[in-house]
């Protein structure tokens, strides 16, 4: 069999998503952002929504994201892209608007910021990449650093007596009225990617439909900040993080009662 | 069509954006500045222009929904009052950064720190310098009275649009609160999607049939491209000073003294400048409009002809210091009050007489 024979439209079975650009990103070898960014840009062109998506991008490691994606976005400031998202929402009601966050930005400075959207129940969906830790700035503490990981600002592990507890901010939004669907993901294995991209699906679908704040929470890992490999860093996640942050829906539908 | 109606400064805001065909307002309440998003809120524009009103969590949401808005062409605004505008400096810095148009009112109270809620206008450094961080200016306009309140949200959105940075209603607590019969101007239609999408073709607001994505953002890592960009915001500052410049005058042509003060002071001098004239004393009034741009120019060429220039505010000597760069060579003092005081016209003229012992 030739080159030329196996080169055929019929025997495609993958290929990259048209709405990645070209453009080299900044991401490590082995960073979760790249996976996530994937399936967000599959999503939207197989939903048919390149057009009316505007995406929010945060300030991290995903601050960039709108050199990625080929759609639509707006640059916040730190942890104010769900403020962004309101307003960029409720003046264009026919449009899919999200934002993507790490865990920093929407956990830490953006905290009033991201439960207030939610509690409006804005018609946003928030993509959250929780890695425990500030990748962007060369790994500091975040709010989501688990107690005795070490970071450049906890050298000597996080001491919850200094430095507070692990925020899982993902279990308050799905406390809130305004919340329609809340999820913890993760995109270490093929399963979970899957898993994953049926998650932003229907949180991208509440959004068309009006229902309410959707978040999807992305367990991730951050091996440079993490200073492990990246096989390392998915089995460190799956023993240490998944314990604090477990995996699946923590909220599927709105209170019927509302 | 037009209308005549009593009210307060802060009703005219509200009155006036709807009418404009603003698209959407985000607030917090703050005295002396509450009654901008109660009366939007009385008036449910939603139901009519189909405006957004929205309350925020705080200032700093209020804004960066602002900051959102505009990213997708809107005319959008926010208003509040001094402890909130500091709060609103990181957004206002990032409209500028991200050539945003948008409309900011700030009623002033005394300060600083929590301050009092009576007037002042101690926030002209902040407005007319700049105020958040990095090189950028607001255009500042100064309303004296509630039809000028009403006259420059219109004014605020034109110039923003025109010059796609953000503007700035800087007004003090007196023009906010007081009631004085205006004129509101006819109700405009908001733009539809299509008129947003040919006036702002840099907006983000979906790709809507376009062949490339559109960004909205302040971030350019590359120094050499980040000064290209601080270039072209300060031509874009030397256009607004060139053109954009407005200011009143009244009695300069014999005068021999010259008063410089905007917003309600203004008119508190103007009564004290007919009293010293009733007595024979030759003063005339400069009241700028423009607080940024500053009218230099007039205040150069009216100084040689004055023996002496007073500035009146409602703070410590601020304005005072760009009318000493525009007036090098003439006497020029400040006097104010501060916390909240208002000056009457006698200790204007007392102030004056102080300072110009001629003329006591």
């Amino acid at each position: 069999m030739t080159k030329e024979e196996i080169i055929r439209p019929e025997n495609k079975v993958y290929s990259r998503p048209e709405l990645l650009t070209d453009n080299y990103t900044h991401y490590c070898p082995g960073c979760s952002h790249g996976v996530v960014h994937k399936i967000i840009a599959e999503l939207i062109a197989e939903m048919g929504l390149t057009d009316i998506t505007i995406g929010i991008a945060p300030v991290g490691c995903a601050v960039f994201a709108y050199n990625y994606i080929d759609v639509d976005w707006i640059e916040a400031p730190h942890g104010r892209a769900p403020a962004l998202a309101t307003a960029a929402s409720r003046l264009n009601p026919d449009r899919m608007v999200f934002t993507y966050q790490g865990d920093g930005d929407l956990a830490a400075i953006g905290t009033a910021e991201t439960i207030h959207a939610a509690n409006r129940g804005e018609n946003i969906t928030i993509v959250f990449i929780n890695n425990a830790i500030y990748g962007m700035t060369g790994g500091q503490m975040a709010p989501t650093t688990l107690l005795g990981m070490k970071t450049a600002t906890t050298p000597y592990g996080r001491r919850a007596d200094l430095n507070g507890y692990p925020l899982p901010i993902s279990n308050i939004l799905a406390t809130l009225d305004g919340t329609c669907y809340v999820t913890r993901q993760a995109v270490h294995t093929a399963a979970a990617v899957r898993k994953a991209k049926s998650a932003i699906k229907k949180a991208f679908e509440n959004t068309l439909a009006k229902r309410g704040t959707s978040v999807v929470e992305i367990v991730s890992t951050c091996n440079s900040g993490w200073k492990m490999t990246p096989a390392q860093s998915n089995e460190w996640m799956v023993e240490h993080m998944f314990e604090k942050y477990p995996l699946g829906d923590l909220k599927t539908q709105k209170d019927p009662s509302l | 069509m037009e209308e005549v109606r009593l009210m307060k400064g802060n009703e005219a805001i509200a009155h006036a954006a709807i009418r404009y065909g603003c698209d959407g307002y985000f607030g917090y309440p703050i005295t002396p500045q509450s009654e901008v998003l109660e009366t939007l809120a009385e008036l449910k524009p939603w139901e009519t222009t189909g405006m957004v009103v929205l309350q925020a969590e705080s200032e700093l949401a209020a804004i960066n929904m602002v900051l959102g808005g505009a990213a997708t062409g809107k005319a959008v605004m926010t208003s509040s009052s001094s402890p909130g505008v500091s709060l609103k400096q990181e957004g206002i810095s990032y409209l500028a950064a991200s050539e945003l148009p948008a409309l900011i009112v700030n009623v002033m109270r005394g300060g600083p720190g929590l301050g009092t809620i009576q007037p002042s206008q101690g926030d002209y450094f902040q407005a007319t310098k700049g105020g958040g961080h990095g090189d950028y200016h607001l255009i500042v306009l100064s309303p004296a009275t509630v039809q000028e309140m009403t006259d420059f949200v219109g004014l605020g959105f034109d110039l923003a649009f025109k010059y796609r940075t953000p503007a700035m209603i800087l007004a003090d607590g007196v023009v906010g609160q007081m009631m004085e019969k205006v004129v509101l101007p006819e109700q405009r239609p908001r733009r539809t999607d299509e008129e947003v999408r040919r006036q702002c073709p840099w907006a983000a607001c979906g790709r809507g049939g376009r062949d490339h994505r559109n960004v909205v953002t302040s971030l350019e890592l590359d120094s050499a491209k980040m000064e290209v960009n601080n270039h072209r915001f300060q031509e874009t500052y030397r256009r607004i000073e060139e053109n954009e410049v407005r200011y009143q005058e009244y009695f300069t042509d014999d005068a021999e003294y010259l008063i410089v003060a905007f917003g309600s002071v203004a008119r508190i001098c103007l009564k004290a400048i007919e009293d010293a004239r009733a007595a024979g004393i030759k003063i005339g009034l400069l009241r700028p409009i423009t607080l940024w741009p500053f009218p230099s120019r007039r205040i150069a060429e009216l100084a040689p002809r004055m023996r002496g220039i007073l500035t009146v505010e409602l703070n410590a000597g601020q304005m005072v210091e760009d009318v000493r760069l525009a007036a090098p060579g003439v006497d020029v003092f400040h006097f104010g009050r501060m916390g909240g005081m208002v000056p009457n016209p006698v200790e204007v003229l007392d102030a004056l007489k102080q300072h110009f012992t001629e003329l006591q």
